[in-house]
């Protein structure tokens, strides 16, 4: 803490070249969100993460969706032996013998695309939906924020349990209730913002210039409310994975031939009391990681656009 | 000369539960090729209204009665959406009173200019950009080409309302509605706008509205004025006309307000009391209650519009100039 004073004389010293140079609305944002240490080993994290689930082929010894590599005879082995195969399973092997190393990177991978792809599928979704409501009002911009109450008054664990139980197994049945759960949060985010922002002068100004009303939903009102939207997706895209594991821990998520990191954790649940932790703990941290990493950017980035939190 | 505009008995009314708002109650005016109307009331008064409804901007629950506005010789009451959006920005502009909101913060200026050119014709990004940048210099802003890439933000307060009307003129209006321009400027950004606008005005013929409160704005500014109150207009004129003899006490009562009128150490002179509410009209002259020369007439019948020489217009029982003499009656 002692070096705070120094930090923010440091900061105070280079805001006017700073604030002279820098350009773009995004770059200083960046420059504000690189301000924060912890922020930053976030992302970093964040990043590795995903690195690690994009090259997973080429740095695993074994595809555990491919059953003619896996070997039942390696089942159950503890961190660090030698599997039949040839390979080191440093983090040990699973029930059905699938390296868990392995698994955890394509685990991540399944977790991740499903936490992104309906985070930013029910974003559109619910940014258009809560925009039109708050430009048209009235009767339309009564019915939908009810629908929204109705759906945000349920809990999503539910909700999403029953999509997965009608619809079936799979990714994109998961993705699919996953959407149905979040898009209510963004589109009330985006009412909220956009009621304030239809009212301010710039959109009398475009209405004045002729322009079409999709135009000035779109190209104008849109971009003046995605601050809130990017936190919210940041935190609602945690909460998808999140989910996504608890759905598939639960066993209506994804099937076992496609593991997800709660399939995994899920399949060493039954081995927890005998001893055989690493079938659930690696994967659990795996997950821990990622939501952790997760939150930090998306900490960082709430108070960088919040403007009532301005230092 | 041909009139750009001709507002005849336009009223708009608010629907509201406390029952209907007559923001603004038969109101006629014409503006004529390269002149400046001021048209100044207090806050309230339906000027702003005034413009909006030229632009076709009266939101729900407000709505045109009746009135015609024509421009050009064009009706534009009653057009629908579609026709209003190709006037809005081409034939009419408006320029609005806080260049710090007016401008969208998150887009550049440069997209804010083409926007408005691309809603309108179909050009090339490049020729759209030549004529931003045009219309930039015309407003004098420097280094206009690196001024187009940046960002609202970017520019003092003065120069915000420069690229706004730089906006304004970009397809070259035929009229300019200019709600309150300078009200958030200082004086010297002020006297510098109104110079600009003066100019630009003259120079290309485009008529202007320049709605304001602001008595001494209007006296170097406009051709004529027109005063409004409660809705409707209780005097027009010739600027120097009507500002060195009113006819209607409402218009002396702003002219002896001004502190350039007052004598000093002496309190400035007010008129008593407040503006009407506008859904609760007195049944007589909108202005008797505060009116000094009210008599039984004035809080009985609404007195009707009085023509006087040199084209003057007075809404009345006992306009103050006893040298000028009514002409005749206008309709109502």
């Amino acid at each position: 803490m002692s070096s705070s004073p120094g930090q923010s004389l440091s900061t105070a010293s280079t805001q006017g070249p700073v604030s002279a140079r820098v350009e773009t609305p995004f770059q200083r944002f960046a420059a504000a969100f690189l301000e924060d240490r912890v922020a930053v080993a976030g992302l970093a994290l964040l990043a590795f993460i995903i690195l690690l689930s994009l090259i997973a082929p080429w740095i695993t010894p074994q595809n555990p969706y491919d059953l003619t590599r896996v070997d039942l005879l390696d089942s159950r082995m503890p961190p660090g032996s030698q599997t039949m195969e040839g390979f080191t399973a440093w983090l040990g092997t699973d029930g059905v013998g699938r390296d868990l190393y392995s698994g955890i990177l394509y685990g991540l991978r399944i977790s991740l695309v499903v936490g992104v792809v309906s985070g930013l599928i029910a974003a559109t979704l619910g940014m258009s939906i809560g925009l039109i409501s708050a430009y048209v009002g009235g009767k339309l911009d009564t019915f939908i924020m009810r629908l929204v109450d109705l759906q945000l008054s349920l809990p999503s664990i539910l909700v999403a349990l029953i999509l997965v139980a009608a619809l079936g197994k799979g990714v994109d049945k998961i993705i699919i209730a996953l959407i149905v759960v979040q898009w209510a949060y963004y589109a009330r985010t985006v009412r909220g913002t956009a009621l304030v922002e239809r009212n301010k002068e710039y959109v009398d100004a475009a209405r004045a210039l002729g322009l079409s009303k999709s135009r000035i939903i779109f190209r104008h009102i849109l971009p003046n409310c995605l601050a809130p939207v990017i936190v919210v997706l940041t935190v609602q895209t945690a909460h998808a994975i999140s989910l996504e594991a608890t759905l598939s821990f639960l066993g209506v998520g994804l099937p076992q031939t496609e593991p997800s990191l709660g399939v995994l954790i899920a399949n060493g649940f039954q081995y927890m009391l005998s001893d055989r932790y690493w079938i659930s703990f690696f994967p659990g941290v795996a997950l821990l990681l990622t939501i952790v990493a997760i939150n930090l950017v998306g900490d960082r980035i709430r108070d960088v656009l919040n403007p009532r939190l301005e230092k | 000369m041909g009139n750009v505009l001709e507002v005849s008995n336009l009223a708009t009314y608010f629907e509201t539960r406390a029952g209907t708002v007559k923001a603004v109650d038969g109101v006629s005016f014409a503006v004529g090729r390269g002149e400046v109307l001021g048209l100044v009331g207090e806050s309230g008064s339906g000027k702003s209204v005034t413009g909006c409804a030229i632009m076709g901007l009266v939101d729900p629950p407000g709505r045109i009665v009746s009135g015609s506005i024509k421009l050009g010789g064009k009706e534009l009451v009653g057009l629908d959406d579609q026709g209003m959006r190709a006037i809005r920005g081409k034939e009419i502009s408006m320029i609005f009173q806080d260049p710090m909101m007016t401008l969208n913060p998150v887009l550049r200026i440069d997209t804010q200019m083409i926007e408005a050119i691309d809603a309108h014709e179909k050009t090339s990004k490049k020729a759209a950009l030549a004529r931003a940048q045009q219309a930039l210099e015309k407003v004098g802003i420097p280094a206009a080409a690196d001024r187009l890439k940046a960002y609202p933000h970017q520019f003092s307060g003065g120069m915000r309302q420069r690229v706004a009307i730089a906006i304004a003129l970009l397809n070259n209006p035929s009229l300019i509605i200019a709600d309150e321009p300078t009200t958030a400027l200082d004086v010297t950004i002020q006297s510098q706008i109104l110079a600009k606008m003066q100019e630009l005005c003259a120079d290309s013929g485009t008529a202007l509205i320049w709605i304001t409160h602001d008595l001494t704005v209007v006296a170097g500014l406009a051709h004529r004025v027109a005063v409004m109150y409660a809705g409707r207009l209780v005097e027009t004129g010739f600027v120097d006309d009507v500002l060195d003899h009113p006819l209607h006490p409402y218009t002396r009562g702003l002219l002896r307000s001004l502190p350039s009128e007052g004598i000093p150490g002496q309190p400035l002179e007010q008129i008593p009391g407040m503006t009407p509410s506008l859904g609760r009209l007195p049944p007589g002259c909108a202005f008797a209650p505060r009116c000094r020369n009210a008599t039984e007439i004035c809080h009985r019948s609404s007195p009707e519009g009085t023509v006087f020489p040199n084209q003057r217009l007075a809404r009345c029982h006992h306009p103050l100039d006893s040298v000028a003499q009514p002409v005749g009656l206008t309709e109502r």
